[in-house]
């Protein structure tokens, strides 16, 4: 039986939070996997400087306790200063920044199988099957995080990659209506999550 | 260990270059002309050409007249500096020392080379061929001394190696010339009936001293021994090098990376020893047709790895042109510095910037897309956007200041802003409409202005006026105004960044 009133009302939170549509346990184990390949779709300039910050945000949290960090792009805009003020330590991210697009998966493969990185985080234009094959294997076997930023293809497309996420700016937020622009809000959606990959790492627990 | 040098004399060092340059044929007398008063004279002649009668000095219509079909070239002056120096690195197969002779000669430094070929026998034998494979007419001797081995090549008549210790048995039959003396002081022993240098070299040395001056004496001594004489290499040799001669000449990818490996393997092993690590090598490969390839590596700290060292020169080994096959390979270190010791921790998960793993893959990046795609960022204390942060020149560099993130700053910024068209209230309003690329724009949310001023001693230019903007689709931008409003100039609105 809740006994404090804030135990009530923590309770009634989770409870709507499946009304909402929103699945806790999308995730395996219900946490954000780690040593996998993310993938983050987007069709405007803008949905992809919100990818970033979504990335930059996971990013803080995974450098938290130190690491390095790989950031790989053929055509970057990032701004370092500005991932300061995500929490992270910018000296300590890499940036690797191609002519080729092409380079790009080369870079990012041999950057995953390099475990004295925390993640690697590639901006590019498309990524086939076999090269979103090659980086998942890459990952698993180092531990290592990747992100892959790419344009959105079309819906017949397949990729080996453990989950696939949509980020779309929304209105930002200032508590009591304030004038301004308030905190950046966006809009995140998990288009699609592995299950396989859930059952393996089940048989891996129990093994 | 005594030391052995080899002199190579190529008596007709210019005119084989011209016959073997224009493909004339091996009996057709040659000779080499330069205008002199109004004259052309004769400044080199082969050995054919010598042996019927036309000496150096000799005018052109003369030679004519002794040998109807004379093969004549312009001379070319310095032409022999530039050849002894192809021939010197050509020579670095038989010896890593090999210095220039002017005019005519190279000197090898021939110290512990000879056993490689089996004996001094072989070892000269194989100069002598070799050199004359390539079209050059050649004198070579070993000797204990550079100028006992000179002397040997140039007034030698029977043995060509003189054996440790026995110069001066050697130099007693040679004229006075072989000791490279001044002219002047040849003729006076000739005039003294001084002819061989046997007739001289018993005489008391204060005597001689007095007779031909210190310089004499000197030269005596060069050719005996008693004094040491130097040689100034072509190359100057690497402390750090490794050479693998080759039987066979190589030409297959796989005979190259064997090759690389064995020195790799010489090279880290010695190394090791010294508590010493690769900064940068060169790999060299020395071709059959005398040219010569190379790839260059570098890393981000010294390392005596061998996979990755081969790892980071297999991405380059595909430049190698083997063409007709590689008789030498080299590996030189030119940077090597102080190895850290490493100690893996294992209880440590998380890996800092001098981690030899992310080293590792940053020389293997650089290698393959350049070292100038890699950058990494430390603040510098500048309000400008586009200048408030410094490429770190190593991965080593802390930064100075902080990161500022007291004013909003935008994700992604563009490298140059573009303009943008704007409707906007004056004097300071932030803007209500923008049109960037065909899009129209409105703005609901806005803050600002903040205000950029140039910074007058670095850059000349109107100061910025930046607004966040956000607009009816959440999308947030950077927008700033270029200089002040004023009614009869125009002004312009950018955009520069886009927030997350």
């Amino acid at each position: 039986m809740p006994s404090t009133k804030a135990d009530i009302i923590a309770q009634l939170r989770r409870e709507i939070l499946p009304l909402q549509g929103i699945r806790p346990n999308a995730f395996p184990n219900a946490s954000f996997p780690l040593g996998v390949v993310h993938e983050f779709c987007y069709n405007r300039l803008e949905d992809e400087t919100a990818s970033c910050g979504f990335i930059a945000a996971v990013l803080s949290a995974l450098m938290k306790s130190g690491g390095v960090s790989l950031w790989i792009s053929p055509s970057r805009i990032l701004f370092p200063p500005a991932l300061k003020s995500f929490g992270i330590d910018v000296d300590k991210i890499i940036f690797l920044d191609l002519q080729k697009e092409k380079e790009v998966l080369w870079a990012m493969e041999e950057a995953l199988k390099c475990d004295g990185l925390t993640t690697v985080v590639a901006e590019t234009r498309q990524i086939d099957f076999n090269a979103s094959r090659r980086l998942q294997l890459a990952a698993e076997q180092s531990k290592v995080t990747g992100f892959v930023l790419h344009r959105s293809q079309n819906s017949f497309y397949i990729s080996t990659s453990v989950t696939r996420w949509k980020i779309t700016p929304l209105p930002s937020a200032f508590p009591n209506d304030m004038p301004g622009v308030g905190y950046p809000r966006w809009n995140v959606e998990l288009l699609s999550i592995q299950t396989y990959f859930k059952y393996r790492i089940d048989t891996n627990r129990s093994a | 260990m005594a030391k052995r040098f080899v002199s190579i004399w190529f008596p007709y060092l210019r005119t084989d270059w011209f016959a073997r340059h224009e493909r004339i044929l091996d009996e057709a007398p040659v000779v080499l002309v330069c205008p002199d008063h109004g004259r052309m004279i004769v400044t080199a002649a082969n050995a054919i050409a010598q042996s019927q009668g036309i000496d150096i000095g000799t005018v052109l219509a003369d030679a004519r007249v002794i040998v109807p079909f004379l093969q004549v070239f312009d001379d070319k002056p310095n032409i022999s500096d530039k050849l002894l120096n192809s021939l010197a690195e050509w020579c670095i197969r038989f010896s890593p020392s090999v210095g220039i002779d002017l005019p005519d000669g190279l000197i090898l430094d021939a110290t512990g080379c000879a056993h490689l070929w089996g004996s001094e026998t072989s070892y000269i034998q194989s100069i002598r061929t070799r050199l004359k494979k390539l079209g050059y007419d050649n004198r070579v001797a070993i000797a204990d001394t550079i100028g006992c081995a000179w002397a040997i090549s140039h007034f030698g008549k029977t043995s060509f190696i003189i054996e440790t210790g026995q110069q001066a048995t050697a130099l007693l039959t040679l004229p006075p010339s072989a000791l490279r003396l001044d002219a002047d002081i040849e003729e006076r022993l000739h005039k003294l009936g001084l002819h061989h240098i046997k007739h001289f070299i018993g005489m008391p040395r204060s005597a001689l001293r007095r007779r031909f001056g210190r310089q004499f004496l000197q030269k005596l001594d060069l050719a005996l021994g008693y004094e040491e004489e130097v040689i100034q290499s072509v190359h100057p040799i690497e402390p750090y090098q490794e050479r693998l001669p080759c039987l066979e000449p190589i030409i297959t990818a796989t005979g190259i990376e064997i090759a690389l490996q064995r020195l790799l393997e010489t090279l880290c092993y010695r190394l090791q020893h010294e508590e010493k690590g690769i900064r940068a090598a060169v790999f060299k490969c020395y071709r059959v047709d005398g040219k010569v390839e190379k790839i260059e590596i570098g890393t981000n700290h010294s390392t005596h790895n061998i996979k990755h060292l081969f790892k980071l020169f297999e991405i380059k080994l595909p430049t190698i042109e083997p063409a007709l096959g590689i008789d030498l390979f080299i590996l030189e270190a030119p940077k090597v510095e102080k190895i850290s010791p490493l100690q893996e921790k294992l209880w440590e998960k998380v890996y800092d910037l001098d981690n030899a793993r992310l080293s590792e893959l940053l020389d293997r990046l650089a290698g393959k897309m350049g070292a100038n795609s890699i950058h990494r960022y430390l603040p510098d204390e500048h309000y400008w956007p586009e200048r408030s942060m410094k490429l770190a020149s190593s991965l080593q560099e802390k930064p100075t200041t902080t990161w500022k993130i007291d004013k909003p700053r935008p994700l992604q910024l563009l490298s140059n802003p573009e303009p943008i068209e704007v409707t906007a209230p004056i004097p300071d309003y932030p803007p209500m409409l923008f049109r960037y690329k065909a899009k129209l724009h409105k703005v609901v949310k806005a803050d600002g202005p903040e205000r950029i001023e140039q910074e007058w001693w670095l850059q000349e230019g109107l100061h910025r006026d930046y607004y966040c903007v956000e607009d009816e689709e959440g999308c947030r931008y950077w927008l700033f105004r270029s200089g002040h409003y004023s009614a009869d100039k125009s002004y312009k609105w950018f955009i520069h960044g886009f927030f997350a």
